[in-house]
C-alpha cells in the first residue's frame, strides 16, 4: 500500500494544502518499492522529518528499465511525433504554472531555500524550461549531405532509448526540469532518481505528468540512494545512456560504472571552484551586489558559485567594506518568513561539511572576517561567511564548500590572476568585472570555464548552454546543445544507381 | 462605419458576429478619408452577407505607422523570445477555442466544408502558430572565429521591421497564419491585407489577437482593394518587407513596386501549372487516388493544384479508366452540406474565369472524359472536369486555370516525361508516382519544382519548408527556414585587440 502525503501550510508568506502519493511511479502506476522499505524525508529549518516514501531498490530498477523499454517500443520514441511530444510537454508546463505556489512551497519545505526564491527563480525557471523544450520537440533536424546524384545521404537525430537521469539537492526541481526537458523533447524515455535528502517536488512533479497525458513508462521516478539505485541505473546493461548531476567525486563513479557495464553515454555536471575577478575598473556597487550573489545565493549551494573572490589591490579595502555590509544585511531565517533571503543548509551532513571547512579555514590561519558559525539553535543554519588572507594551497581555497563560505582575495597583476583563477581542476564558471570592454571581454576568453559571465554572476537562461570545462563535467545542458546529448545519430546511405 | 455586423448562417439558425472597420492599434476603426466599403459574398448562393471597410491608401500610411511605433517601442528588440512565443500560444489556443464558430465564418465567405475548414485549415493554422511560437525563443546568431586575440566576430539574426503581408482567398485562415506567425515569432510587427474577397475571418481572428494580449500596432489589419492597398503597401517607404502570396500577374507588380520604391525585401507564392507523373510501375490506384485529391481538393483553388498529369503509355487507358470513375465520387456542394467534398468557386470572376477555360479547351480540340457541363443552378459551382488528348500549346495547359479542370498527357520514357513536366514557366509542386527507387530519386532530382511529392501530393506540414521555382515565387514558407524571411542580419564585429596605425605600413 502507498502513501498519501498530506500538508496544510500555515505560514506569513503561503497559505494552502498539498497532498500526493508518495510512491514509486514506475509504467504510470505508484507503487511500494520492492523491498517495502522508506526513506525519511527531513525539514532542515527544523531536524524534524515531514514523511516518509518509499524507498527504491535495484529491483525495481529492473522493473522501470522494463516499463521504460516497453513504451518506448510502442508508445514513445518514435511513435509519437514531435509535434505530439510539444504538446505534451506543454501541458505539463501549464500544469506547474497551475500548482505553481504549492510546488514552490513544497520545495522550500524539503530543501530549506525560501518561498520567495523558490517562487521567483526555481518554479518560475523550471517551468520556463519545459516549455522551451517543448518547442525543440518538432524541431529535430537531421541533415542531408551532398554525395553525388545517386545517392541519397542523409541523417536522423533519433532518441537515445531508455535514459537514467540521477539529480541533485540543491535545485531539486529546477534540475529536474533541465534533465526531463531535452530528453522528452527527443523521444527517449527517462528512469529517474532524486536526491534522496530533497525528493517530495519530483514524486508531486509525477501526478502532474500523468495528468498532463504522457503514456505509462514514458517517465518513471524512483526515489532511493546512490550507493543502490544510482549505482544501479549507472551499471545497467539495458540503460542506454545516463546523466548525472552532482558532485565530483560521483561523477567518477558513474563513469566508471558506465565504462564497466555497457559503455553507455554519460553526461556530467559536477563541481566547482569558480572564481570571481574583479578588476579596479569594475562598477563598484555593482561588483559588490553581484559577487553576494554569486556565493550566498542558494545558500552557497550552487555548482557555479563564484565562491574565490578575486579583488585587485586598488578597490580591495573599499570592495571589502561594501562587500561585508552587503554580506551582514541578508538575512537569515525561516524559508517562510517575508522577509528571509537564506534559509538552512539542505541537511546534517551538508551543515558538518561547511562547519569543517569552516574550522579548515581557522585551523590554516585564514582570517573569518565576518560570520564563521552557526545562526540559531534549531535545524541547519549557517551565518553567511567571509574569508580573507588565505594562501592558494588552504583547503577553503580548493576544495568546493557548498555553503554560504566566501573567501576574498587580494591581487594585483592582471596575468598572474588570471593564472590564479584557472589553477584548479574544476572549470564550471568564472566571472569578471570591468568596465573596460576590451580587458573583459579577453578575461573571459582565457578563463578556462564553461560559463563565463561578464559583468554579472550565476545568471542562467533555458536557451544558454551549461556545463564544465575539465573535472567540472562532460557535455552542456540547457539551449539547443542539451539535444546533441538525448540524440543518437544513424547516417542513412540510400544508393539509388550505384552498380557494384 | 466601423461597427459590429451579425451575419445570419441560416443553415445553422445561429449569427455571427464580425468587427468590419480597420484593424489598428488593437482597435477597429473607419477610414480616415474614405467612405468606401467592400461587399462580401456568400458563393453558394451569391448573397452579399456583409460589408466591410475599405481601407485607402492614407489607411495604409496609419496601419504602418501604427507599426512602426509598436516595432519601437513594444515589439522588436523590445520583447523579449519568450514573450513573444507566450503570446503566440495564447493566441493559438484562443483560435482552438473559437474553431467551430471561425470555420463557419470561413465556411460562409469561401465555401468550403465547415469540416475542412475546421479540422484542416483551422487545426493546421493553429499547429503553424504552436510551431512558430516554439521558435520564437531559439534564434540564434553565431560567433565565427577571425583572430581570437584581436577580434569578437558574431551575428544577430535581427527582425527585419515592418511587413506588409498580402494574403489570398483560397485559404483564408490558413495563408493567415503562414504569414503570420514566423513574422512574429522573430519580432516582426505587420500590416495584412487580407483578399478583398475574404476579408471577414482575418477580422475575426484580429479580435482574438487582442484578447491573446499582443500590445497595439504589432498586428493590423487592413482590409482594401489589391490596386489599392496591396499597391500602398508594396511602394511604402516605411514597409521593410512585403511578402505575397496570390497570381503571378500581381507578384510581378509588387515586385516591381517595391524596387521602384524603397527595395524592400520581397517574397512571393506565386502560381503553378504542377504535373503529376504516373509511371507504369506506379500503384495505380493510389495515384488516382493522389491524383483526385491533387485537382478535387478545395475545388482546384490551390497554387499547388496537380492540374497536369502525364501517364506512361503502357498504363494510360486503364489508369483514365481508374481516374476518372474516382474523381466522379467527388461531391461539390454548398459547404454546410455535410456530404459534401468540396465547395463552389469563391466568386462570379472565378467562376467565369474557369468556364472561359474550359471552353476554351473545347474549342482548341481537347476532348472532355469527364465534366464540362454547366449547372443551372445559384451559386458558383463547378463540377470536376477532366481533358485528354491535349498538346503542349492548348491554354488549358499552359496556363493556371484555378479550378477542378484536369489535363492530361502521355508518354514513352522517363526523359519525355520529365521534359513535359518541366514545360513551364512555373515550378511550385510536381508529383511522381513509382514503385523503382532509382527513378524516383532520379526524377526528384530533375523535377524543377519546390516541393516534389513521391507517390503522394499536395501533403504539407507545417516544419517542412514550401515555395516555388522559377515564376512560382520568391523565398520559402513553413519550417524553419520561413524564419529567414523576416530575420535581417547585422554582423559585429568588436575591436578587443588591434591597435591601428594610420596611414598603413605597406
Amino acid at each position: 500500500m502507498t502513501s498519501i502525503f498530506t500538508h496544510e501550510f500555515n505560514t506569513p508568506i503561503y497559505k494552502g494544502k498539498t497532498s500526493f502519493n508518495t510512491g514509486l511511479y514506475i509504467d504510470g502506476k505508484f507503487v511500494e518499492g520492492s523491498d517495502k522499505t522508506t526513506i525519511d524525508v527531513v525539514n532542515p529549518a527544523t531536524g524534524n522529518i515531514i514523511t516518509k516514501v518509499a524507498e527504491a531498490t535495484p529491483k525495481d530498477v529492473d522493473l522501470a528499465v522494463a516499463a521504460a523499454h516497453k513504451a518506448f517500443d510502442t508508445t514513445w520514441g518514435l511513435n509519437m511525433g514531435g509535434a505530439g511530444r510539444s504538446r505534451l510537454l506543454a501541458k505539463l508546463a501549464s500544469l506547474m504554472e497551475e500548482h505553481q505556489q504549492e510546488l514552490a512551497a513544497l520545495e522550500a519545505l524539503d530543501n530549506g531555500k525560501t518561498f520567495t526564491w523558490a517562487m521567483d527563480v526555481d518554479t518560475t525557471f523550471a517551468i520556463d524550461t519545459i516549455r522551451y523544450y517543448a518547442g525543440w520537440a518538432d524541431k529535430i533536424h537531421g541533415q542531408v549531405q551532398e554525395t553525388d546524384e545517386k545517392k541519397l545521404s542523409y541523417t536522423r537525430h533519433e532518441p537515445i532509448g531508455v535514459v537514467g537521469q540521477i539529480i541533485p539537492w540543491n535545485f531539486p526541481l529546477l534540475m529536474m526540469s533541465w534533465k526531463l526537458g531535452p530528453a522528452l523533447a527527443t523521444g527517449n524515455c527517462i528512469v529517474m532518481k532524486p536526491s534522496e535528502f530533497t525528493p517530495l517536488t519530483a514524486i508531486r512533479m509525477c501526478e502532474l505528468i500523468h495528468e498532463a497525458g504522457f503514456p505509462p513508462g514514458t517517465f518513471n521516478l524512483l526515489t532511493g540512494y546512490g550507493h543502490t539505485v544510482g549505482a544501479a541505473i549507472s551499471s545497467h546493461m539495458k540503460v542506454d545512456k545516463v546523466a548525472f548531476t552532482g558532485s565530483t567525486l560521483v561523477g567518477r563513479k558513474i563513469m566508471e560504472a558506465a565504462a564497466k557495464s555497457n559503455l553507455k553515454d554519460i553526461t556530467l555536471e559536477l563541481g566547482g571552484k569558480s572564481p570571481n575577478i574583479i578588476f579596479n575598473d569594475a562598477d563598484l556597487d555593482q561588483a559588490v551586489n553581484w559577487a553576494a550573489h554569486g556565493i550566498y545565493w542558494n545558500h552557497g549551494q550552487a555548482c557555479c558559485a563564484g565562491s574565490r573572490i578575486f579583488v585587485q589591490s586598488g578597490i580591495y579595502d573599499e570592495f571589502l567594506a561594501k562587500f561585508t555590509e552587503k554580506t551582514a544585511s541578508l538575512k537569515v531565517g525561516d524559508p517562510f518568513d517575508l522577509d528571509s533571503y537564506q534559509g538552512p543548509q539542505v541537511s546534517k551532513i551538508q551543515y558538518d561539511r561547511i562547519m569543517d571547512y569552516i574550522q579548515s579555514g581557522k585551523d590554516q590561519g585564514a582570517t573569518v572576517h565576518l560570520g564563521g558559525d552557526r545562526h540559531g539553535t534549531e535545524g541547519f543554519y549557517i551565518k553567511p561567511t567571509i574569508f580573507t588572507d588565505t594562501t592558494p594551497d588552504m583547503k577553503i581555497v580548493q576544495e568546493e564548500i557548498f555553503g554560504p563560505v566566501g573567501v576574498v582575495i587580494k591581487f594585483e597583476d592582471e596575468e598572474d590572476v588570471i593564472r590564479q583563477a584557472n589553477d584548479t581542476v574544476y572549470g564550471l564558471a568564472a566571472a569578471v568585472f570591468s568596465q573596460n570592454i576590451t580587458r573583459a571581454l579577453n578575461t573571459a576568453h582565457r578563463l578556462k570555464a564553461g560559463t563565463a559571465w561578464v559583468n554579472c554572476v550565476n545568471q542562467l537562461h533555458a536557451n544558454v548552454p551549461f556545463g564544465g570545462f575539465k573535472q567540472s563535467g562532460i557535455g552542456r545542458e540547457l539551449g539547443a546543445y542539451a539535444l546533441n546529448n538525448y540524440t543518437a545519430v544513424k547516417s542513412v546511405q540510400v544508393n539509388l544507381g550505384h552498380v557494384m | 462605419m466601423a461597427h459590429t455586423v451579425k451575419i445570419p448562417v441560416p443553415a445553422l439558425n445561429k449569427e455571427i458576429s464580425v468587427s468590419t472597420g480597420l484593424f489598428i492599434n488593437n482597435e477597429f476603426v473607419p477610414s480616415v478619408d474614405s467612405s468606401e466599403v467592400i461587399q462580401c459574398f456568400n458563393p453558394a448562393t451569391e448573397e452579399v452577407i456583409a460589408s466591410v471597410v475599405a481601407g485607402s491608401a492614407k489607411d495604409i500610411d496609419v496601419a504602418v505607422a501604427a507599426a512602426r511605433t509598436a516595432f519601437k517601442t513594444t515589439w522588436g528588440k523590445n520583447v523579449t523570445g519568450w514573450e513573444r512565443s507566450r503570446l503566440m500560444n495564447k493566441l493559438a489556443d484562443l483560435i482552438e477555442r473559437d474553431a467551430q464558430e471561425l470555420a463557419e465564418l470561413e465556411t460562409l465567405n469561401n465555401g468550403k466544408p465547415v469540416a475542412v475548414a475546421r479540422d484542416f485549415d483551422i487545426g493546421d493554422s493553429i499547429q503553424c502558430l504552436r510551431y512558430y511560437a516554439g521558435w520564437a525563443d531559439k534564434i540564434t546568431g553565431q560567433t565565427i572565429e577571425v583572430d581570437n586575440k584581436s577580434k569578437m566576430a558574431f551575428t544577430r539574426h535581427e527582425p527585419i521591421g515592418v511587413c506588409g503581408q498580402i494574403i489570398p482567398w483560397n485559404y483564408p485562415i490558413n495563408m493567415w497564419s503562414w504569414k503570420v506567425a514566423p513574422a512574429l515569432a522573430v519580432g516582426c510587427t505587420i500590416v495584412m491585407k487580407p483578399s478583398e474577397i475574404t476579408p471577414l475571418t482575418a477580422l475575426k481572428l484580429s479580435e482574438l489577437v487582442v484578447e491573446a494580449g499582443f500590445p497595439p500596432g504589432v498586428i493590423n489589419t487592413v482590409p482594401s482593394l489589391g490596386p489599392v492597398g496591396g499597391a500602398a503597401l508594396s511602394a511604402h517607404p516605411d514597409v521593410d518587407k512585403v511578402a505575397f502570396t496570390g497570381s503571378t500577374i500581381t507578384g510581378r507588380k509588387i515586385m516591381e513596386a517595391a524596387a521602384k520604391s524603397n527595395l524592400k525585401k520581397v517574397s512571393l507564392e506565386l502560381g503553378g501549372k504542377s504535373p503529376q507523373l504516373i509511371f507504369e510501375s506506379a500503384d495505380l490506384k493510389q495515384a488516382a487516388a493522389w491524383s483526385a485529391l491533387g485537382i478535387c481538393y478545395n475545388t482546384g483553388q490551390d497554387c499547388t493544384a496537380g492540374s497536369r498529369i502525364y501517364v506512361q503509355d503502357s498504363v494510360y487507358d486503364k489508369f483514365i479508366d481508374i481516374l476518372v470513375s474516382t474523381v466522379k465520387e467527388t461531391v461539390i456542394g454548398d459547404g454546410f452540406d455535410k456530404s459534401t467534398g468540396g465547395g463552389p468557386l469563391v466568386s462570379k470572376a472565378q467562376f467565369d474565369r474557369v468556364w472561359g477555360y474550359i471552353d476554351a479547351g473545347k474549342a482548341e480540340g481537347a476532348k472532355v472524359v469527364l465534366g464540362g457541363e454547366r449547372r443551372n443552378t445559384k451559386g458558383y459551382f463547378v463540377d470536376p472536369t477532366i481533358f485528354t488528348d491535349v498538346n503542349s500549346d492548348m491554354k488549358i495547359v499552359k496556363e493556371e486555370i484555378f479550378g477542378p479542370v484536369l489535363s492530361i498527357g502521355r508518354f514513352k520514357t522517363e526523359e519525355e516525361a520529365v521534359a513535359l513536366a518541366n514545360n513551364t514557366t512555373y515550378g511550385l509542386g510536381a508529383g511522381l508516382h513509382s514503385t523503382d527507387a532509382s527513378q524516383c530519386m532520379r526524377v526528384s532530382g530533375l523535377l524543377e519544382a519546390g516541393t516534389v511529392w513521391v507517390n503522394q501530393y499536395n501533403v504539407l506540414s507545417n516544419n517542412v519548408p514550401f515555395g516555388g521555382k522559377k515564376q512560382s515565387g520568391i523565398g520559402r514558407e513553413l519550417g524553419s527556414y520561413a524564419l529567414e524571411e523576416y530575420t535581417s542580419i547585422k554582423a559585429v564585429h568588436w575591436n578587443i585587440g588591434e591597435k591601428l596605425q594610420w596611414p598603413l605600413s605597406l
